[in-house]
């Protein structure tokens, strides 16, 4: 195919991958806005005006940069994990599979679709956050990059669950009992300083809370870890995903027999 | 001149172990109408499935129009319009999307894409549905929105999977006329079904696949003319409670109306009627008793059961 054609091809499945979410808007777009802001009342107000300062800033301040990257995290991968399970379960997985389009394309465009919706939810709590409190960007190319790298990772993480998923259940495990906790361990709420020495090094394996400490960087200034370290790895962790994803689509694994 | 499709010592032998194919090869030439028949599990559509990249194969060569699959993937896909057996499309998308989105898949401008759309839903009688999400189409509907999205990047071969499977008697017919019109149109068509009748009447060629070898591969011309014996249902007046004397003619009485009468190619017709009107009997209509292709399927499949089972 053709540079030209090679786009035409990415970005129909870019489009196609956002008028899905669009469609269904309902159960893509509200439920986090509304479960975000219900964080930004109880936690963030009721709660955290209780709590005081956290890393020398409002809990409120303090958190919005945590739960604006778990919306990213949530919804990219939750778009492509059930967007791609999607196309296998109804088999029109087999409308790309007989199309010239090559494997690195179609994977771009599953990628490209969840980062939209995870930028878009992010955006949208991003927006809601400010009717709570001030947002000041301390670092606009940190906060940007790290957001996308964040998205581009987890798209990728919900595009090899799909293509391993047998049944529905199969894409709401690693959601639900690894995503959920390591987020929640991952420093959204609280700064890994105020655990006791053993749980920050444990908690030091977990690769959300870079993400979420590099946002926080980004928008507050302050971090519990290394920015440079946590780019770097996530460089080579989105390297070791999309090559991983590529030789899915490769082999044909749970896609072709 | 090239072949639309080249197939070489193809052979696939699933996880499970079960050999589908023991290395068939086959070719299919430019603007035919072929037919791949064969019973259940016999190995029909795992062959367009590895033509049409959703299955991997174990071992051998595909080419269409000399592309090969293994080196030229691409060129390859390019040149193949699929219509899977069963509906593989987006039961929540439009029709229209449907078949814009399968077009931008082969890298055709969207603008293109809609008037390629247009064409083809209108040729098969779905252009009112077009805002229509798909699972609101009957199953004639949704077979043909399968071919409208097939055709929409004019492929070279067509490729259809039981098209006429479940499918009602006025729509197959206009099925056919579309599919002949596309293949006078210069399109290969590639078609398997169990109607062997459809097959007789659309397809010049034929292979058929049994047990994962092709076991017949002719035209359909060259086939017939291996027919030895016809069978004949007459309808005779007046009735008749004992069988004639019939010189030659194996012939029985299905009921005092209905004489079956078995022709050998040697024989002819004319000495049939001859001997009825001697016997007074007026023949006041005839039919052949089964499709003729039906007949030598079934024994070629039969023939080639008895051959496995002796090896």
């Amino acid at each position: 195919m053709k540079p030209r054609e090679l786009f035409i091809a990415f970005w129909t499945i870019v489009v196609k991958e956002i008028r899905r979410f669009m469609r269904i808007w309902p159960q893509t777009l509200l439920p986090p806005a509304i479960t975000m802001t219900l964080y930004f009342i109880i936690f963030g107000n009721l709660i955290g005006s209780r709590i005081g300062e956290m890393g020398g800033f409002d809990y409120m301040e303090y958190i919005v940069p945590g739960l604006i990257m778990m919306s990213v995290i949530t919804n990219s991968y939750g778009n492509v994990v059930s967007s791609f399970y999607g196309t296998k379960f109804q088999r029109n997985v087999e409308e790309l599979l007989v199309s010239p389009i090559p494997n690195w394309i179609i994977l771009s465009g599953y990628v490209v679709g969840g980062v939209s919706r995870g930028v878009g939810v992010g955006l949208i709590v991003t927006l809601l956050s400010l009717f709570f409190t001030d947002l000041q960007v301390h670092h606009l190319f940190v906060t940007i990059s790290i957001v996308l790298m964040t998205s581009i990772l987890f798209s990728l993480g919900g595009f090899i669950n799909a293509v391993y998923a047998n049944s529905f259940d199969d894409i709401s495990i690693v959601p639900t009992f690894v995503l959920t906790p390591l987020t929640y361990l991952g420093g959204v709420f609280y700064s890994i300083q105020l655990l006791p020495e053993f749980w920050q090094g444990v908690s030091m394996l977990n690769p959300i809370l870079y993400m979420v400490n590099t946002f926080r960087y980004g928008i507050l200034g302050v971090s519990d870890i290394n920015i440079a370290f946590a780019f770097s790895m996530l460089l080579a962790v989105i390297a070791v995903l999309f090559s991983y994803s590529l030789y899915l689509l490769q082999k044909g694994k749970g896609i072709r027999s | 001149m090239t072949a639309a499709l080249s197939i070489r010592n193809l052979c696939k032998t699933y996880g499970n172990g079960f050999e589908a194919l023991k290395g068939i090869s086959l070719e299919v030439q430019q603007g035919d109408f072929f037919a791949l028949l064969g019973p259940n599990g016999a190995g029909k559509s795992t062959t367009l499935g590895i033509v049409s990249s959703l299955v991997n194969k174990s071992s051998g060569d595909v080419e269409v129009f000399g592309h090969s699959l293994d080196t030229a993937h691409a060129q390859a896909k390019m040149c193949l319009g699929v219509v899977p057996q069963e509906f593989n499309f987006n039961q929540f998308e439009k029709v229209m999307d449907i078949v814009t989105t399968q077009a931008g898949y082969y890298g055709i401008a969207p603008g293109l894409a809609r008037e390629r759309a247009e064409y083809y839903l209108k040729k098969l009688g779905l252009w009112d549905k077009r805002n229509q999400v798909s699972r609101m189409l009957s199953g004639g509907m949704k077979r043909r929105l399968m071919i409208a999205r097939a055709l929409v990047h004019e492929p070279r071969v067509l490729i259809l999977d039981e098209p006429t499977a479940g499918v009602d008697i006025e729509l197959r017919r206009s099925m056919w006329a579309f599919l002949q019109e596309i293949n006078q149109a210069g399109t290969t068509i590639i078609l398997t079904t169990h109607y062997l009748e459809e097959a007789e009447s659309l397809c010049r060629n034929i292979a058929i696949i049994d047990h994962g070898r092709i076991v017949k591969n002719t035209s359909i011309k060259a086939l017939l003319q291996q027919l030895n014996t016809e069978t004949f249902i007459l309808d005779i007046d007046p009735p008749q409670s004992v069988l004639p004397a019939l010189n030659g003619y194996r012939a029985r009485l299905e009921d005092d109306h209905t004489l079956v009468v078995d022709v050998e190619k040697t024989q002819g017709l004319s000495g049939l009627f001859a001997e009825l009107s001697q016997q007074r009997i007026e023949v006041q209509s005839m039919r052949n008793k089964a499709n003729r292709l039906e007949e030598l399927f079934v024994a070629l499949v039969d023939k080639n059961l008895k051959e496995e089972k002796r090896v």
